[in-house]
């Protein structure tokens, strides 16, 4: 049998107004724009620049630990211990200000604890080969637990003011961007550069697709999960300096429930709980609309556990449209 | 339509199980096309032909993972259409696959009766055991029937698959490869179950590769080549080179041709690698623009001794010297760093990363030379991809098409592109034209000769004699985790290396 | 030594003894159950009184039935985080029937309570079985919908125990042999959980489908119809135990049992119910969520602050996987033949 002659392959896809319309992204962004206009609508106070920027004070911190589990999920790893790490942070934070520790420690131990939790549970489920889902359902405890043995029902609310005001104040003046936020800005602007413009980024999606694969390609899998881990733990710590500057107190139920919080995000921004797929804007975007629905949603009065029952309605209808949509064309076509 | 035992003694059992006709295409494959035969009572008839013929093919219609495209399956005299594997338990066809796919968790008696269990609602335990006691006892098990399915050895829950297709009275038994991973005193016990499977008189399809198994224990033959049937008959009527000259369909030596290609220097040393468990003293030494084949069963150790060879697992023992320099190899990254690449046998789980382009898989093993200033260069992956596609003639809509939409035979040549693309000096291909079509294994055979002659050193695995006894200079022959003996061009024979392969002189 | 350990079950020998204890979990959990109690009674002992002891087996009853309709989800692959709130908004809907209807019978309150629990169930089973979405997806989502719905319902008002009427209040507080109405409910629940999981074709179809989900297909038996079933057991047992928790404790409000499903979890996890599914007890369950009753109730007497508890749970979870990996490692190929031998003369 002859070899037939060489045949061309073009560079891509003949681009289609379709294939961009179906993108998630495009989706959220629709999303998006649903909810500022109908936050608009209700409430004639959603737009003033200074509610905005307050609205972004309640989900900053939550999206900064997002960017990172967005990376595990990819994956296919999991930490559902984020938000006790922040307990377990903030509880370090708060008993270096107790100690009279100066400004540089108290923004330093956050991280350094996060980064040390992140690496037990990196170990846990890289050396042991543990299931992460289990692990952090353990770790979970275990971390605020510690939180819960030092705070006992006490809480710590000493901290100096050159801490606080780092929670409290605007980093720029106008338009009025707390820290927070600003931080946030630049994590997921050096994430999406990290993931969609490297040769890391793509190695976690080989990661992600296939670790089998990836290995036998020359990919320290295990060693990247570990960083994953490492670098959740640590931006977990970041987020509990933010938290606890903002709050100024620690206590053992701070940032309960988070984790379930930034998983829907991550979800919602369209990275898929199997591994594999999904990207840094979609989850930026999630994020923003979550943040301003529950912020739109609590300036008419809506109680919050209401606004939950919305975003996990969201959560599964956001998963199921696509898949019932994909169902129906395919039954059409056969 | 042909009569299917055309060609058959009229001998022997009744027809059992006929099929009629069956074609089966899947996109830029024909898998099968109008194919005949039929199963006797009592009868064991070997489905022969080499990878990719269309054998898997007709054990996935039997079973009912596939429905044909055109034809028929007749069990006990009416036409069948399986919708579910169900339908193909139902109508009496039992499958014993290569890998013995079960619940290790679950007791014997449960892993024989799942799915059919006695007892309405609640399962009749006394009942099962017994029963399960005393199909055990019929084949001569050792076991017991609460025992857990894990606690049993490869050849043990081989029983028990077998157990489960009698629990059923099945009157059509299918053994795809069941010697696979079976010593030979296992292969014996085997064996004595199908003589007493035939005195039973349930009909009983025999897949294997081993000529002398076929010959042992088999009474008839089909064989398929390209998925056609291309001769049947009684095996006593045939002998074992005509058989190997109907499944090749062409005289081995004008298939591959063979390059003259000048031997150069030692590029590869490799002495005593060992491992406690898998292989022992793995001692060879490739040269530049050399060939080198590894033979042996499937299970011999071969891919095992490879993969420890480009660090994805430790070796207890060995030195492996690359152009004079001791190397360590940790892990992949430090082989593919020193110029060793392994293209894995299971394209699927190892090779291809399917739900990414094509772009994405071949620059993946050398992704660290794409980068510039940090960033990724999509227009450098794009010159390398063109290139290797190219070359590799890779066929697809455009580089940037996700590789599962890919036939098998272009997600090989992907995969290949993966390699060539980290620069090595040694190539190891394990197993590389395992299931494509006919079309893509010529490019692939016609693309290793030419590496060789660009002055790679290649190492061959292939469980096909004539792909390796075409393409080798030398052939190392593994046995059971050792190095049986080594094969050169121009003194060796066919039977010479499948007897080292089996261990027939050293078991004598 | 390396290589016998994937194949040798029930052996005899040295190293035979720790085998056995770790591949008999359910025997291995008593031991250490056993050891715990008699430590403790040794420091306080008061703990070994009879009062305690069914203290204990009362106030753990809940999380016993709970972990058994886990298990059984868990057991196909699957994960329920939606219990908690199932159980919240069961039991809320349970305690405002009491609130309207305060002399209806009991069994009225259960009922509701049960139907309530089993068509949150049903949900979640629906949108796994049907849609094919994730577990952990669909059940995250309802988790934070059905404990939202509770305030969607009631306005956010909680119910008191004097406005759920005494019908109501006392079925829990009823005692035989010192023992309370849940803890027998209990029983009843893990006796048909037994007989369900071990006695039934269904109940072993769990464990296939589960341990071999390509296989079970080969043998007959589908996973959506099977999914259906669990998530709609489990939903039950949560409502059954949304109405004993709310008349237990004598409030319903939005928060009750908040974060509950992952101390469930953790009991099975500890109970040697493997997250990859297929392998999972009902003595294991029910152990394992005892062992983290004894703890809770040890503490106070041995003069712990209760605030040791969490910490202590987070520890014994990690322990108890890291030792269940250790019993389930994977084995290696045996190519070699002195390999084979030795495994084979280890046997």
């Amino acid at each position: 049998m002859n070899v037939a002659p060489r045949h061309d392959v073009a560079d891509a896809a003949p681009r289609s107004l379709g294939d961009w319309l179906l993108r998630w992204e495009t989706i959220l962004v629709i999303l998006l724009v649903v909810v500022i206009a109908g936050n608009t609508a209700i409430s004639p106070y959603f737009l003033d620049i200074y509610n905005l920027s307050d609205a972004t004070y309640n989900f900053s911190e939550k999206a900064i630990v997002a960017l990172g589990m967005a990376l595990l999920i990819l994956v296919r790893e999991i930490d559902l211990s984020v938000a006790a790490i922040i307990a377990l942070a903030s509880l370090a934070i708060g008993l270096a200000a107790q100690a009279g520790a100066g400004l540089p420690v108290l923004l330093l131990i956050g991280p350094v604890v996060g980064a040390a939790c992140g690496a037990f549970n990196g170990f846990l489920v890289t050396r042991i080969a543990l299931p992460s889902i289990v692990v952090t359902i353990g770790t979970m405890s275990l971390f605020r637990g510690l939180a819960q043995v030092v705070l006992g029902d006490q809480a710590i609310t000493q901290y100096p003011k050159n801490f606080t005001v780092i929670g409290q104040s605007y980093l720029i003046k106008w338009p009025p961007l707390p820290y927070s936020f600003v931080i946030f800005l630049v994590f997921a602007v050096v994430f999406a550069i990290v993931l969609h413009k490297t040769a890391l980024g793509r190695k976690l999606y080989a990661i992600g697709n296939n670790p089998v694969a990836a290995r036998f390609s020359g990919i320290p899998v295990d060693r990247i999960r570990f960083m994953l881990f490492v670098l959740t733990g640590t931006l977990a710590g970041l987020a509990a300096v933010l938290l606890t500057a903002r709050i100024g107190s620690t206590r053992p139920n701070i940032a309960l429930g988070w984790e379930l919080e930034i998983i829907t995000a991550v979800i919602l921004g369209g990275v898929s709980i199997a591994g594999g797929s999904g990207t840094i804007p979609g989850v930026v975007i999630a994020v923003f609309i979550i943040g301003l629905a529950t912020f739109g949603l609590s300036l008419v009065n809506v109680p919050g556990i209401v606004i939950s029952v919305l975003l996990g309605l969201l959560l599964i209808f956001s998963i199921a449209t696509p898949i019932v949509v994909r169902r129906l064309m395919k039954s059409r076509t056969t | 339509m042909q009569k299917p035992d055309a060609s058959s003694p009229p001998q022997g059992g009744e027809p059992v199980l006929l099929l009629n006709g069956v074609s089966k295409s899947f996109p830029g494959v024909r898998a099968l096309n109008d194919v005949s035969f039929m199963l006797r009572a009592g009868e064991v008839t070997a489905l022969v032909g080499e990878n990719g013929a269309g054998k898997s093919t007709i054990v996935k219609i039997l079973t009912g993972i596939y429905n044909p495209d055109a034809g028929e399956v007749i069990v006990g005299g009416q036409v069948r259409k399986f919708q579910s594997p169900r339908d193909s338990w139902a109508a009496g066809i039992a499958a014993i696959h290569q890998e013995t796919v079960m619940f290790d968790e679950l007791s014997v008696a449960e892993n024989i009766f799942m799915g059919h269990m006695p007892g309405q609602k609640f399962v009749d335990w006394p009942q099962m055991h017994q029963r399960t006691a005393e199909l055990l006892k019929s084949i001569e098990a050792d076991f017991d029937p609460e025992d857990k399915l894990k606690q049993l050895s490869v050849a043990q829950k081989h029983m028990v698959e077998i157990a489960r297709a009698l629990s059923h009275e099945a009157s059509v038994i299918i053994m795809d490869e069941p010697t696979a991973a079976l010593s030979r005193n296992e292969i014996d016990d085997l064996f004595r179950i199908i003589a007493q499977l035939k005195v039973e008189g349930r009909a009983i399809m025999f897949i294997s590769h081993k000529f002398d198994e076929i010959f042992r224990v088999a009474d008839s033959f089909v064989c398929l080549r390209d998925g056609e049937k291309v001769g049947d008959g009684k095996i006593s009527g045939i002998t074992d080179p005509k058989l190997v000259s109907m499944m090749v369909g062409r005289p081995i030596d004008q298939v591959f041709p063979k390059r003259d290609i000048a031997i150069g220097d030692v590029v590869l040393k490799v002495e005593g690698l060992s491992n406690p468990t898998e292989f022992a003293d793995i001692s060879f030494e490739l040269r530049r623009g050399e060939i080198l084949g590894f033979y042996g069963l499937v299970g011999a150790g071969r891919s095992e001794a490879m993969q420890c060879l480009f660090g994805m697992s430790a070796a207890s023992s060995g030195r492996i010297t690359l152009n004079g320099v001791p190397l360590t190899i940790a892990s992949p990254v430090d082989a593919i760093a020193s110029g060793i690449s392994y293209v894995p046998e299971d394209r699927q789980v190892q090779g291809a990363i399917l739900p990414l382009g094509i772009r994405e898989n071949i620059t993946l093993a050398s992704i660290a030379s794409h980068v510039r200033n940090f960033f990724l260069s999509k227009p450098s992956e794009l010159d390398a991809v063109r290139m290797l596609g190219k070359r590799l003639d890779v066929r697809a809509a455009h580089w940037e098409q996700r590789l599962g939409e890919l036939s098998g035979g272009n997600q090989q040549k992907v995969v290949i592109a993966k390699w060539l693309a980290a620069k090595p000096k040694v190539i190891i291909l394990d197993e590389p034209t395992k299931g494509i079509d006919v079309g893509s294994k010529a490019a692939v055979h016609d693309f290793i000769g030419e590496l060789a002659e660009e002055g790679l050193a290649v190492i061959l695995i292939s469980s096909e004699l004539p792909e390796i006894m075409g393409l080798a200079d030398r052939v190392v022959v593994m046995q059971e985790g050792r190095i049986a003996s080594i094969f050169t061009r121009g003194t060796w024979s066919a039977e010479a290396i499948v007897s080292a392969a089996t261990g027939a002189r050293k078991a004598a | 030594m390396v290589c016998g350990s994937d194949r040798i079950g029930s052996n005899r020998g040295t190293e035979g003894r720790m085998n056995f204890l770790l591949k008999h979990r359910e025997l291995a959990l008593s031991l250490i159950i056993a050891l715990m109690i008699t430590g403790i009674s040794i420091y306080a002992p008061a703990f070994a009184s009879f009062e305690n002891a069914t203290g204990v087996l009362n106030d753990t009853s809940i999380l016993c039935m709970l972990a058994l309709g886990q298990m059984m989800v868990i057991i196909t692959r699957g994960i329920d985080l939606s219990v908690a709130s199932n159980l919240a908004l069961s039991g809320m809907l349970s305690a405002s029937l009491a609130q309207n209807y305060p002399d209806l019978p009991v069994i009225a309150f259960i009922a509701v309570a049960i139907s309530t629990g089993l068509l949150l169930g049903l949900i979640n089973g629906s949108l796994v079985a049907f849609l094919g979405i994730p577990p952990i997806v669909v059940t995250l989502g309802t988790l934070a919908i059905f404990r939202g719905m509770i305030v969607v319902y009631g306005g956010g008002n909680q119910v008191n125990a004097s406005e759920m009427g005494d019908i109501f209040q006392s079925f829990p507080k009823v005692t035989f042999l010192g023992l309370s109405t849940i803890f027998w409910s209990m029983a009843a629940v893990a006796l048909a959980a037994w007989l369900f999981l071990s006695m039934t074709r269904v109940g072993r179809g769990l464990y296939a489908v589960g341990g071999n989900p390509v296989a079970a297909r080969y043998c007959g038996i589908d996973l959506a119809p099977q999914q259906l079933l669990v998530y709609s057991l489990s939903g039950a047992i949560s409502g059954l135990c949304g109405y004993f928790w709310v008349s237990r404790y004598g409030v319903a409000y939005s928060e009750i049992a908040s974060g509950f499903e992952l101390t469930v979890i953790a009991a099975c996890v500890i109970g040697g119910v493997s997250i990859a599914g297929g392998v999972g007890t009902v003595a294991g369950a029910l152990l394992g969520a005892l062992f983290l009753g004894v703890i809770v109730n040890a503490l106070p007497v041995m003069q712990i602050t209760p605030f040791w508890q969490m910490a202590i749970s987070g520890a014994v979870i990690l322990a108890a996987v890291v030792v269940n990996a250790r019993a389930e490692k994977r084995g290696v190929k045996l190519i070699l033949p002195e390999a084979r031998l030795a495994a084979g003369a280890a046997k």
